[in-house]
């Protein structure tokens, strides 16, 4: 039990953190001032979740662990994030996609959270609820923009959509920590959230006039076990480099 | 940072209001291609830190400004009549700063 609820809450911290670390990469080259802004906003938001779960995640542990030893000194196989949120940023769109999938998702999974059985698990939901779903405003609106935007806008959007597709049905596949979790109260399964993020997406699809990818597809799946594509890797190396190279470093 | 697509964008004027009963107040300005992404783009550059309960926008061509070469007749009559400020009345310690 203890242990399901340690790895559950390092899935929730890691997705955050590198979904963060992944859109800090945009800091100072925005297509736009505004969106720079905006982009960074998110990333700083998704940063306060991830040391509100790792912080949980290295008491639930009990070995002395703190926020910062989780972040910067686990190796990529000890990193149980999805693979949606380590894929590269790519272009503007292929941003956009990813959040915006991620978006509806996280948004959908704090509001069950923030009825959990375990109070803790409820507030931190409930506090990161109001950010995700400012996230999943602004990247709708954006999607259904560059959607139903130009030819140009419209047919990289479709690409990102459909490029990125793979990588979303691995958050609705339960798992044995789930599964200790939904007996207890504590968590939604993760297959009840399917329905509903289909519909919100093919919702949005349709205003940005965007064809919905096959809900039956093949997809990618790992993640939440550790087990990551290359991508991870290096975006690890970047991010725990100080760490790794000068041990205990503070400032 | 490239300000190619953001200066394709019309020019909007930001007023937040920082607390319930105080006016709006401009804070800045923003390009956005409409109202909601103004809106939108004034939360994430103006109302990070709490500064705000409500955000207004407007579109900085749709606001008529005084000439600023008419400052002599439109705001120096005002200044040189002393007696139009309040400044001779004896105020008691008691009410502070009004």
């Amino acid at each position: 039990m203890q242990k399901a609820l340690f790895q559950y809450a390092l899935r929730l911290g890691d997705n955050a953190l590198i979904l963060s670390q992944r859109l800090s990469q945009w800091c100072g080259k925005g297509p736009a001032l505004e969106e720079d802004m905006a982009l960074t906003n998110v990333a700083l938001d998704l940063l306060g979740q991830a040391r509100l779960w790792l912080d949980y995640a290295g008491e639930l542990e009990g070995a002395g662990r703190d926020q910062d030893s989780l972040a910067f000194l686990r190796a990529p196989h000890e990193y149980y994030n999805l693979l949606l949120v380590e894929q590269p940023n790519g272009h503007y769109g292929d941003t956009l996609a990813r959040q915006w999938y991620f978006d509806v998702w996280h948004s959908l999974l704090l509001q069950r959270l923030a009825g959990s059985a375990e109070p803790r698990i409820a507030a931190i939901a409930e506090k990161s609820e109001k950010e995700a779903r400012y996230h999943l405003r602004r990247s709708s609106d954006l999607v259904i923009r560059l959607g139903d935007g130009s030819e140009l806008s419209r047919s990289r959007m479709q690409q990102s959509v459909d490029d990125l597709w793979m990588f979303t049905g691995e958050m609705f596949v339960g798992d044995d920590v789930d599964a200790v979790l939904v007996a207890e109260g504590i968590a939604p399964a993760p297959e009840s959230l399917r329905a509903p993020w289909l519909e919100t997406v093919g919702e949005v699809l349709r205003e940005a006039t965007l064809t919905a990818p096959a809900p039956d597809a093949w997809m990618q799946k790992g993640g939440k076990q550790g087990v990551h594509g290359e991508h991870l890797g290096h975006l690890l190396t970047e991010m725990q480099w100080l760490q790794r190279s000068y041990p205990g470093a503070q400032w | 940072m490239s300000s190619g697509i953001s200066s394709d964008w019309p020019l909007w004027e930001i007023f937040v209001r920082s607390q319930h009963g105080l006016a709006h107040k401009h804070v800045g300005s923003l390009h956005a291609p409409d109202a909601r992404m103004a809106i939108n783009n004034a939360r994430d550059v103006y109302t990070r830190r709490n500064e705000g309960v409500s955000i207004w926008v407007v579109r900085s061509s749709d606001i008529s400004a005084s000439d600023p070469q008419d400052k002599e007749e439109m705001f120096e009559p005002a200044g040189n009549k002393i007696y139009r400020h309040p400044t001779f009345f004896p105020m008691p310690e008691e009410v502070g700063n009004i």
